[in-house]
């Protein structure tokens, strides 16, 4: 198991720098230097030239790509060409609030949508299942910046009951992580309603109850943790579109994280702040996906037992 | 099967058979679900929207100022009631169907053609040239699809042409997972083998056989993926990187109306809604083209 943790942290790296690569590609696109954008327009050409030559943009693209991985194993990710404080003292005063949200969000959607939507499988055509079905049909269309809108409408300016902005207590978090949790599980309490439907009618589960197994015990042990594979899977996948997702939610609920900072300095041409946070998100959702991985082991028996398989092998090899 | 139909196409008579999407039953059993006829009906009141945006309001009602009526609410003379500036919101709504639904439609059509062609070179090639795809593909979506918009859009410049390039380029890795995956099932068929065996280019093999059957997955991905692009347009729109005002989009109509909300919801509340019945119209669609071509799905 360590072992495989281990290959796929490694694969991880060239992974990355092709996403730094992309990002950095798609930021040289930008029309105008950098100097430019620091300096300012009454900035005489010579001082631009200098500030680009500084900051080597009279380097072609290749040279200044490999120049910043190679300042990256160093630990060093720039300066932000706005603020001039070092892009990861920027990114760590922000990281703990987007994580903190993120983290929420995912929370949410597995106490929401597990529940129901193995309830809704177990009870099919029940009006509970028709109900549930519709009104997740319904929340998944929700956009989530306009849901955020709704909420912050009703529940900060009409009834006064929630903040809608800052992130000071527990209670900031609780408008955007619904704004973010209520469309999610809604598309994961669907598949969770399918997932548990094909596997309560596999032949395992007619044998448990066959054995006078009670029903509560079948479906929690049996159906649902033979469902928790792709429903997981298809968690870790969402957790990517919940990082991207932030940027819009931090955007509506002005929460000082990653997301509103990311998109203020895309606004602006901060490239290397711009290319951190990119590292950032894509290095997260990675780490999720690998943690996705591993849990395989602990519900699955079936994928421990091969682990464990190829690492004796390994060993007598 | 008589023999001048394989003389012509290797495997056609096959092809036909399981050629679920064009078979008269899939759309019999469409037509037969509820849901999805109410998302058809609701989906071609926004076509109709599309087409005969300027027979129902002129556009310039959609631009034209009138500060001295400015966020007045819903009535006889303004359905949708007024904005900030004194437009027609209903004249706004109906002309902003025309641009996210222009965006919705050619950028799913633009990712689906451009994904599948990927995917099949993937799926049928196999071997190292699958391997490489499915990396590129890998990595790419590591970057989120927000953040990579994003960057497109300031790197090319905001505007619809950029925004369209940004969710086409976004969306493909997308696309060619999904797209791949049910091209790799039907790349193991017999008649597949069979076109080989008779000498079939690959490329006539791709576009004649391979594709056509999975073009179930291939409809059903681009259906709900319109609604998906729709409201990732609109996203972008709301945070000031997409289609620039005053041009009536239903994003850019959220991001006005948010800071006026308190005293006149009808600002943000229709705009919401258009986006709303539409990703709605387009999933129900999308779920019963989905039940249409296998049926088992449905239970």
């Amino acid at each position: 198991m360590f072992r495989y943790c281990f290959r796929r942290v490694l694969i991880m790296i060239p992974t990355m720098f092709f996403v730094i690569f992309i990002v950095l590609g798609l930021m040289n696109l930008t029309p105008g230097s950098p100097a430019l954008m620091i300096l300012g327009q009454d900035a005489t050409p010579e001082m631009v030239e200098q500030l680009n030559r500084e900051l080597g943009y009279d380097q072609p693209f290749f040279m200044r790509y490999i120049t910043y991985v190679s300042s990256l194993f160093s630990g060093d990710m720039g300066r932000s060409y706005r603020t001039k404080r070092p892009v990861f003292t920027e990114i760590e005063s922000r990281l703990p609030t987007t994580v903190k949200l993120s983290v929420s969000v995912i929370i949410l959607v597995v106490l929401i949508a597990i529940p129901i939507g193995t309830f809704s499988a177990v009870r099919q055509y029940s009006t509970f299942d028709t109900v549930g079905t519709m009104t997740a049909l319904f929340f998944a269309c929700i956009p989530a910046f306009w849901l955020g809108l709704m909420l912050i409408l009703v529940f900060s300016l009409k009834l006064g009951l929630l903040p809608s902005f800052g992130t000071d207590t527990w209670a900031h978090f609780i408008l955007p992580a619904f704004t973010q949790a209520i469309p999610q599980s809604a598309r994961s309490m669907r598949l969770t309603r399918t997932t548990v439907l094909e596997t309560i009618r596999q032949d395992y589960i007619r044998t448990a109850r066959a054995k006078g197994q009670g029903e509560f015990k079948v479906i929690l042990n049996h159906a649902l943790k033979n469902a928790l594979m792709p429903i997981i899977t298809i968690l870790g996948v969402d957790f990517g579109f919940i990082l991207g997702g932030t940027i819009v939610v931090e955007r509506v609920f002005s929460i000082n994280g990653i997301g509103l900072l990311i998109l203020d300095a895309i606004q602006v041409k901060d490239i290397p702040l711009v290319t951190g946070c990119a590292i950032i998100f894509a290095g997260l959702y990675m780490l999720v996906l690998l943690m996705v991985d591993v849990l395989y082991a602990f519900i699955d028996p079936r994928v421990k037992a091969r682990y464990q398989r190829k690492a004796s092998m390994g060993g007598m090899l | 099967m008589n023999g001048r139909q394989l003389d012509r196409h290797p495997g056609e008579f096959v092809y036909k058979k399981r050629n679920a999407f064009l078979n008269r039953d899939t759309w019999g059993r469409f037509y037969k679900n509820k849901s999805a006829l109410l998302g058809l009906c609701i989906f071609s009141v926004f076509i109709f929207c599309l087409i005969f945006a300027d027979v129902i309001v002129p556009y310039g009602k959609a631009l034209e100022q009138n500060l001295r009526i400015r966020m007045q609410p819903p009535s006889a003379a303004h359905w949708f009631g007024t904005d900030i500036y004194g437009r027609d919101i209903f004249a706004r709504i109906v002309h902003a169907t025309r641009y996210s639904l222009f965006m919705g439609i050619v950028s799913v059509a633009a990712g689906i053609i451009i994904g599948s062609a990927i995917a099949a070179l993937a799926g049928y090639r196999g071997g190292r040239t699958d391997g490489i795809i499915v990396w590129l593909m890998d990595t790419i979506l590591c970057i989120p699809f927000m953040l990579l918009a994003l960057a497109m859009v300031a790197s090319l410049g905001s505007g619809l042409r950029n925004l369209l390039l940004a969710l086409v380029v976004a969306s493909i890795p997308i696309y060619v997972r999904v797209i791949r995956s049910s091209i790799l099932t039907v790349v193991e068929s017999d008649f597949v083998e069979a076109a080989r065996c008779c000498g079939t280019p690959d490329r006539f093999i791709i576009l004649k056989h391979i594709l056509p059957n999975a073009i179930g997955t291939i409809i059903v991905q681009a259906t709900t993926s319109v609604g998906t692009m729709i409201t990732w347009a609109a996203a972008l729109s709301y945070i000031g990187m997409g289609i620039q005002p005053p041009i009536p989009e239903w994003g850019s109509m959220l991001a006005e109306g948010k800071a006026y909300m308190m005293k006149s919801p009808h600002l943000v509340i229709f705009p919401g809604m258009a986006i709303v019945l539409c990703v709605l119209s387009l999933n129900l669609m999308g779920d019963g083209l989905r039940d249409a071509l296998d049926p088992r799905l449905k239970d």
